[in-house]
Parts: structure tokens; C-alpha cells; sequence
């Protein structure tokens, strides 16, 4: 697969996060493997590549966690994003890590994997491990990793996500914070787009919009256009409709230089689909929307674009079988 | 030295020490200072530190929020306790949750100051004491100044403690001196103790004076500082062994400081009443205000009829 032609090389910089990774002596030692340790984010990989890797790390373990919760492993609630992991590799692949602020909501599992590559972390989280990346008290959707951050409140991230870019904007930081469809609801995110234009913070608002919030569709809940709401604001406005990852990575890149340029906030809309339920097994939409929906799945049309993409499932998939033993394995967390 | 001249005070000290601290509310920029003058001249002093926002108490808590998140610690000037209700779900679900739900990786540097209480007129909507619905929220600390103590020093030490803290005023108070803790009645072997906080602390010094000087009843006034969590165990050295306690407060009645009060004293004493504002909405009417809020002759026959059950 003629995978290099499409990549655009020095276009998505691969993040100085993961070229903080040391290789293990043991590694170096070995003149069979590789001579750099192959990360699980595929910091090493070229840009389509590196993206699919990310995408179907993000499917598989979300998929395994709706296994994990037939089998009555999991308890609580967990929401997948199984559908919209190009929105989450394209806009964390286009954040610098070491510095760069998000924030995400109950559905920020791909987020979470695309930014921090703690597969093992999450799962045990979502477990209720003492090993879990919040120790067990956080779970699905609260998770905290470096400058990761996530909240279970619908649009009550979005003002704290603006104070985030504003703390750091000296460093040249800045904040993303993932919002859907059903958060158009929320006054906190209007109070936000005034503040953040107001004092001038260095914020991406990203609106994944999959049409549906929870059971109920958009055309019952959401007036007038989501891409046109933060202009009047003075805002920079970019939409996408497409759920290719190399395309929503290159105009995240525009919007997030723009924002780190001009110390200004952008509205970043993408159109998107949930092709699983809202958590689990609670969804009412018709066979034909559902088919729709599956017909805008991301993952197929990048295998036609990654030759190894085979041996890129085998060892994503490995990585979460041994993240889900290594998690059950583990204490639960009692405090 | 006023009420308002100690905070101010301390917040130019604190805005001097700590080169990363913002403050921030509604119209708190010079020659204005504030709705009650507590940020006057320092918008003048820190010009880039001192930020006047929009009408928006949710968004500027949550702003807030995530600046002390990352950082940069702010404390919140609410221009009127009431407008708290707008940024509850920023207190309750975002400042107050994220050190101990993110596994104590970060920390919350947020101080919010709210000026609480009536007697001014303002009626239903601008004289209300709130704190209640935030006390028992954990991972906040709820405190309500007071003349008797150092208002100023609560400034230090909520921001010295990196956490979320909720500060009570109360906007009768501001104008009024600071007397400190010496000059609380507290005789020796007192027959009543007066359990109060806030706004409530000067009418129950009064009435302490009354009582001893009209009806020889020693009456303690105990201020506490700190609602939530409530001091249990300071609160219970103070009542010592006096075995007739009454709670006033100016929220309204139940579910507030007097119950905290009756569930920290179970079984420690004889006689307890409690004092409350109305169970309906503060009136703008002065004079029906001032008969519905637990003032000096309410407090001073609360007393004298607890005396008198023994």
C-alpha cells in the first residue's frame, strides 16, 4: 500500500511526548527487535499510520470494555465513542502533548487513549482498580492524566477549560475542550464562548456532532445551526464533515496554529457518528439511521490506506488482552 | 480598622505575595471597587491581575476553576452571595470534586467570596444567607468572617491551604470595626452559651450584654468561623459545661447551622434552641426584615425562655 504517498511529511510532527520514552537496555541488547521501541501510539509510525494505530487501539478497547460489561466484569455506566475516534486522533495528533491542555466529557475514552496511550491505566479505572489511572475513584468518565482532564457534567468543563487556557497562556499552551451536539443545551458553553472571547484565551471548542444525544435526536433538541453558534461571539469558526483523521488532524492544525498564534478561541465543528449505543445496549434509533451510521464508520476506508494494517490490529489487540489481565489481576480499590 | 479594610488589606497583601494570583468578579475595577468597595485601589495597584467580567457567576467560578487547576490562583468576588445558585455546579461538581476525584494529582487554589444577609432592604432575592446548600460539600470549606476574629487572616489561610474555600461576608459587617476574639463575652461558668456565626455574631454579643446586665444570666458567645466541615470538637470545648445552648443563625430554618449544632452537642446538653430567619422570602420592607431576622431581643428571649426550663 503506497502509505508514504499519502502522508505529508513534517506536516503532523510526531509529539516530543513520546521521544521522552526511553528504550529499555534489554531493548538495545537485542539486535532482533526493532532498534527503536515501537510505542503505542505509533509516535514512530508515519502519519496514516500512526493514525489508524491510534483509532483502532481506541475500537478495541472500547469494544472490549462492552464485552467486559456482558460479562458482568464492569459495573456503573461507560460511553463509547466506537464511530468517532477520527475526531479524537485527528485533534489530540495535532496538540503539542508536553504542554497542551484538554478537556473531554463522559465520552472521552479516544481522547484519553489518543492523547496518553494509558491503555492499561483506563481499563483499570474502569475496573475499579487501585492501578487505574485515578486509582479507581475517577472510572469511565473522569479521568485525569498530565494536562488530560475529564468530567462527567455536560458543558460545565467548557468555562473550566477556558480558565485552563488562560492559566497558561504565557507558555504558549493551548486548551482543547470536546463538547457534542446534546451540550448545545447548556448555558455554561455560551458563558463560555463570551468569556473565552472576552479575555482572549487560547481555547479550541471541538463539537463532535453524531446527531443524537443519548436516545433523543437532534432535530427535537437543537435549534438553529451548531456551526454558526460561536461566530456572533468573535469566535473562528472551522467545520468538517468527512470522519477522514488525516483530513481533521490537518484542519485541527490550522485551528490549533491559529489559536496559539492569536491567543484567540476557535469553534471547531465535526460531523460525526455514534455507531455504538449511548452506554450500553440503550439504542432506540431505526435500523436504517443505525445502517447510515455504520456506513460512515472511519476504520474501513483507512485500511485501504495502511499495507500492515493486519499486523497494526494484532498488536493493538494484544496490548489489550494483556492491559485487561494485568487489570484483573490487580486489587480492587476500597479507599 | 474596618471589616472592609481587613479584607481589603489582605487581599493587596496577597495580590503583593503571590505574583500568580488574579482576582476577579463584577465591576471590581477602581474608581468603582467592587459593589461594596472590598477590591477598592486594586485594580490601581495590579492592573493585570485585577479582572472585571461579565455577568456570568457560573462561567467566572468555572473560569476560575481552571485557572487555579493550572496554576494561577484566583479568588472570586461575588458581587452578592444570592448569585451563588448560578455557580453551584461549578462549586459542587468541578472545584470542590476534582483533587480528590483526580486521585490528588491536582490541586484547587480557588477562594470564592460571597457576601451573605439581609437587614439592608434589599429584599427577596439580594439578602438571602445561602451557605447552607454548600456546607457538607466535600472538598470545600465554607468559613463566614466575623468582627471577632481576624478577617484578613481567613484570606491567608484559605489561600496558604491550596484548596477550594467559600467565604462568607456580610454586607451589614463591612462597615463595621474589627474588634477581635478578646472582646467576646465569654464569663466564666456561663449559664447560656450563644452558638452563632456571621452576620448574627454582633446581635448576639448585644443580647449577651442585655442578659447579664437586665436578667444576671452569663451568657458565652461562641463565633464559629469555620460551617463546613464543622469543628465539632472546638465547637464542644467552648459550650464546655454549660448545659443550655441556643443556635442562631439568619439563613432559613432546618437543615442548616442549627442542626449541625444540635448533631455535634447530642447528649452533651440539657437545653437547645434554635433561632432562624423566615421559612418564606426575605420581605424588602425594613421594618418586617428586622422582625423576621433573629435580631438582639429575639436572641435575648430565646435565652430567657431556655433559662427558665432549668
Amino acid at each position: 500500500m503506497n502509505e508514504l504517498a499519502i502522508r505529508k511529511d513534517g506536516d503532523i510532527p510526531a509529539s516530543s511526548f513520546g521521544e521522552l520514552k526511553l528504550v529499555p537496555p534489554s531493548a538495545l541488547q537485542n539486535l532482533t527487535l526493532p532498534q527503536a521501541e515501537r510505542t503505542l501510539l505509533g509516535f514512530e509510525l508515519p502519519t496514516v499510520a500512526r493514525l489508524y494505530q491510534q483509532m483502532i487501539l481506541i475500537r478495541l478497547v472500547e469494544e472490549r470494555l462492552l464485552e467486559l460489561f456482558s460479562q458482568g466484569l464492569l459495573f456503573g455506566t461507560t460511553h463509547t465513542s466506537i464511530g468517532q475516534e477520527a475526531n479524537a486522533v485527528g485533534v489530540i495528533n495535532a496538540l503539542d502533548r508536553d504542554r497542551d491542555i484538554v478537556w473531554s466529557n463522559h465520552r472521552c475514552h479516544g481522547h484519553f487513549i489518543a492523547y496518553s496511550g494509558e491503555v492499561e491505566g483506563l481499563i483499570a479505572e474502569i475496573m475499579g482498580r487501585v492501578t487505574g489511572i485515578c486509582g479507581g475513584r475517577g472510572g469511565s468518565q473522569h479521568l485525569c492524566f498530565r494536562n488530560f482532564h475529564s468530567n462527567g457534567i455536560q458543558g460545565g468543563i467548557a468555562p473550566v477549560a477556558v480558565g485552563c487556557a488562560l492559566a497558561r497562556k504565557d507558555e504558549g499552551a493551548v486548551a482543547v475542550v470536546f463538547l457534542g451536539d446534546g451540550t448545545m443545551g447548556e448555558g455554561a458553553v455560551y458563558e463560555s464562548l463570551n468569556l473565552a472571547s472576552v479575555f482572549g484565551a487560547p481555547v479550541l471548542f471541538v463539537v463532535e456532532d453524531n446527531e443524537i444525544a443519548q436516545t433523543t435526536p437532534k432535530n427535537l433538541t437543537v435549534s438553529g445551526s451548531i456551526i454558526a453558534r460561536a461566530e456572533p461571539f468573535g469566535i473562528r469558526t472551522f467545520a468538517y464533515d468527512g470522519n477522514d483523521p488525516v483530513e481533521i488532524c490537518e484542519l485541527a492544525q490550522e485551528a490549533v496554529g491559529y489559536v496559539r498564534a492569536e491567543g484567540r478561541p476557535c469553534w471547531l465543528y465535526l460531523r460525526t457518528e455514534r455507531i455504538g449505543p449511548h452506554s450500553k445496549g440503550d439504542d432506540t434509533r431505526p435500523a436504517l439511521r443505525l445502517e447510515q451510521a455504520r456506513a460512515r464508520d472511519p476504520i474501513p476506508p483507512m485500511r485501504q490506506r495502511v499495507a500492515d494494517f493486519e499486523e497494526i490490529d494484532a498488536f493493538c489487540r494484544s496490548t489489550v488482552d494483556r492491559a485487561v489481565e494485568s487489570a484483573a489481576a490487580a486489587a480492587m480499590a476500597r479507599g | 480598622m474596618r471589616v472592609v479594610e481587613s479584607i481589603n488589606r489582605a487581599l493587596h497583601d496577597l495580590m503583593e505575595a503571590d505574583l500568580q494570583l488574579v482576582v476577579m468578579g463584577e465591576d471590581v475595577l477602581d474608581p468603582y471597587g467592587g459593589a461594596f468597595k472590598v477590591t477598592k485601589g486594586l485594580s490601581t495597584a495590579y492592573q493585570d491581575r485585577v479582572w472585571t467580567t461579565p455577568i456570568s457567576e457560573g462561567g467566572i467560578v468555572g473560569m476560575a476553576t481552571g485557572m487555579a487547576l493550572k496554576g494561577r490562583p484566583v479568588i472570586v468576588e461575588l458581587m452578592f452571595g444570592d448569585f451563588i445558585a448560578l455557580a453551584a455546579d461549578q462549586i459542587i461538581n468541578h472545584a470542590a470534586k476534582f483533587r480528590w476525584m483526580y486521585n490528588d494529582q491536582v490541586e484547587v487554589p480557588i477562594i470564592i467570596r460571597a457576601p451573605m444577609g439581609g437587614r439592608r432592604g434589599y429584599g427577596p432575592t439580594h439578602s438571602q444567607s445561602l451557605e447552607k446548600h454548600f456546607c457538607g460539600v466535600p472538598g470545600l470549606t465554607v468559613s463566614a468572617t466575623h468582627e471577632y476574629a481576624d478577617p484578613g487572616a481567613l484570606l491567608h489561610r484559605a489561600l496558604a491551604s491550596r484548596s477550594p474555600h467559600l467565604i462568607i461576608e456580610n454586607k451589614v459587617m463591612y462597615s463595621r470595626p474589627v474588634f477581635g476574639a478578646a472582646a467576646l463575652p465569654r464569663p466564666p461558668d456561663a449559664d447560656i452559651v450563644i452558638l452563632t456565626y456571621g452576620g448574627c455574631v454582633e446581635h448576639a454579643v448585644a443580647a449577651a450584654k442585655k442578659l447579664v446586665e437586665e436578667e444576671e444570666i452569663a451568657t458565652t458567645v461562641v463565633a464559629v468561623e469555620q460551617l463546613s466541615p464543622f469543628p465539632c470538637e472546638d465547637v464542644l470545648s467552648q459550650v464546655g459545661r454549660c448545659s443550655r445552648v441556643v443556635a442562631v443563625e439568619e439563613g432559613s430554618p432546618g437543615w442548616g447551622f442549627a442542626s449541625e449544632c444540635a448533631r455535634a452537642l447530642i447528649g452533651r446538653v440539657r437545653h437547645f434552641s434554635a433561632l432562624a430567619g423566615p421559612d418564606h422570602p426575605i420581605p424588602s420592607s425594613r421594618e418586617w426584615e428586622d422582625d423576621l431576622l433573629p435580631g438582639v431581643d429575639a436572641i435575648q428571649a430565646a435565652c430567657i425562655d431556655l433559662f427558665k426550663k432549668g
